[in-house]
């Protein structure tokens, strides 16, 4: 029984940096509507349970992308990670909206040798080079998952909000740096560019550690992949949307599987 | 002589076929804080749909830092930063000023007003919108009829204390 409990256990902890619905992953921006000469924001990336308090891991930000109000990337500067969680700078030399976003896009893999599992993940590239041909029970997966916030340096603009057609993606009606407690926001999910249509969406307040209940918003797209959302009160919300195909680009992998998560800031009124 | 004629009486075309004018009190209330700072301030008006039509005044900190002329913090007038400030260019001649003392401020506005000027006469609400740094932010409406007699009020309770609108054909 013991025994049992400790394989199970041991399943979990192996299973855990692969299931990225087993916590909640984010990133916070120290504001997200400023102004001046040259402001900055501050990031705080993580892997949490509780909205948006570093306790568990630090989000890896090796794929971190920050796009720039005139579509260009800029780079983070004064990246650290800690214990808990992994902050970095961006200064926002350009008046307009920049979007923060993590995008990963991995293989993962699966396959006894020695009569041991065997768990493997990296990128397209590097499968072909560093899981055997000839590996036993193989069993291949794709992900692609983004994590992403969004913040304005004066006025907003849309440059920076344009999807990359590859996985799910948010594209925003409502503009989201404009998004205010007991207002209507509407977005739009796709999956490759084309409406993700009933897609279960999940709608989280920060600050859960104050209060009883996670207090989630549940809604669905619609046929356009649309969704809209009236805020209930200010703060930093969570939303997160998950899906699966079987559209891989790898040959051996039999699914793909889609994440995404945004953090928004809704002002009061 | 008749050319210049024709000149002075086309200018007088060119005014608006009415006058109007609002005279605005705002004032800002004394308050027993350990840390006080006067409040950026910003008024203007608009219209049914909220859309900003006028910017009457907009006070903040013209001190130069490295941050920016105390522009940084503009986006703290919530309102009106979403409504036009995060669009507007500043300064602006006649709207932009520093930030004003505790005490009751007069202001008028007519017809020669860049923005008021141009509207059609009718209904409109002045908003008032406060924030202080350290404190709160406050934020008052006060219908009111452009090109036509009458006066309203609205009575702050925190950043702003009464703020009243006479308005006079």
């Amino acid at each position: 029984m013991k025994k049992t409990l400790k394989l199970a256990a041991l399943a979990l902890a192996l299973t855990l940096p692969f299931a990225a619905s087993a916590h909640k992953a984010w990133l916070q921006p120290s504001q997200t509507v400023l102004a001046g000469n040259n402001p900055w924001v501050t990031v705080d990336a993580a892997v949490s349970n509780d909205l948006f308090y570093f306790n568990h891991v630090p989000l890896k930000t090796d794929n971190l992308a920050i796009t720039a109000p005139d579509g260009s990337n800029v780079a983070a500067q004064n990246t650290a990670t800690g214990k808990y969680r992994t902050v970095f700078d961006v200064e926002l030399k350009q008046a307009g909206t920049y979007r923060i976003g993590v995008v990963n896009n991995y293989v993962t893999g699966s396959w006894e040798e020695n009569g041991q599992n065997k768990r493997w993940r990296g990128t397209e590239a590097t499968f072909a080079t560093e899981v055997p041909k000839n590996a036993k029970n193989l069993q291949v997966g794709q992900s692609v998952s983004r994590v992403e916030t969004f913040v304005t340096n004066g006025s907003p603009n849309e440059t920076a909000l344009k999807p990359a057609g590859v996985g799910l993606e948010l594209v925003p009606v409502t503009h989201p740096n404009d998004l205010f407690a007991g207002e209507e926001a509407k977005f739009r999910f796709q999956i490759d560019g084309k409406p993700a249509a009933n897609l279960d969406v999940e709608i989280v307040r920060g600050g859960t550690r104050y209060r009883n209940a996670q207090d989630e918003l549940k809604v669905k797209t619609n046929a356009q992949g649309e969704f809209v959302v009236t805020w209930p009160e200010a703060g930093m919300y969570w939303i997160e949307a998950n899906s699966q195909d079987d559209k891989t680009t790898v040959k051996q992998a039999k699914q793909r599987r889609l994440g995404y998560v945004a953090t928004l800031e809704v002002l009061p009124q | 002589m008749r050319v210049q004629l024709t000149i002075a009486l086309s200018g007088l075309l060119a005014l608006p076929a009415y006058s109007a004018e609002i005279q605005v009190n705002v004032q800002i209330p004394q308050l027993n804080v350990a840390e006080y700072h006067r409040p950026y301030v910003a008024i203007w008006v608009e219209g049914a749909d909220q859309k900003a039509l006028a910017n009457l005044a907009v006070w903040y900190q013209q001190k130069s830092t490295s941050e920016g002329h105390g522009t940084k913090w503009l986006p703290d007038l919530r309102q009106w930063w979403r409504r036009s400030g995060r669009t507007l260019k500043v300064p602006v001649d006649g709207v932009t000023g520093p930030t004003r003392p505790v005490g009751t401020h007069a202001l008028t506005f007519g017809n020669q007003h860049p923005e008021l000027g141009k509207l059609p006469p009718g209904d409109y609400t002045l908003v008032v919108e406060a924030a202080r740094e350290v404190g709160g932010r406050e934020l008052l409406k006060v219908p009111f009829k452009w090109g036509g007699a009458g006066s309203g009020k609205a009575q702050g309770t925190s950043e702003l204390g009464l703020v009243t609108v006479a308005s006079k054909p």
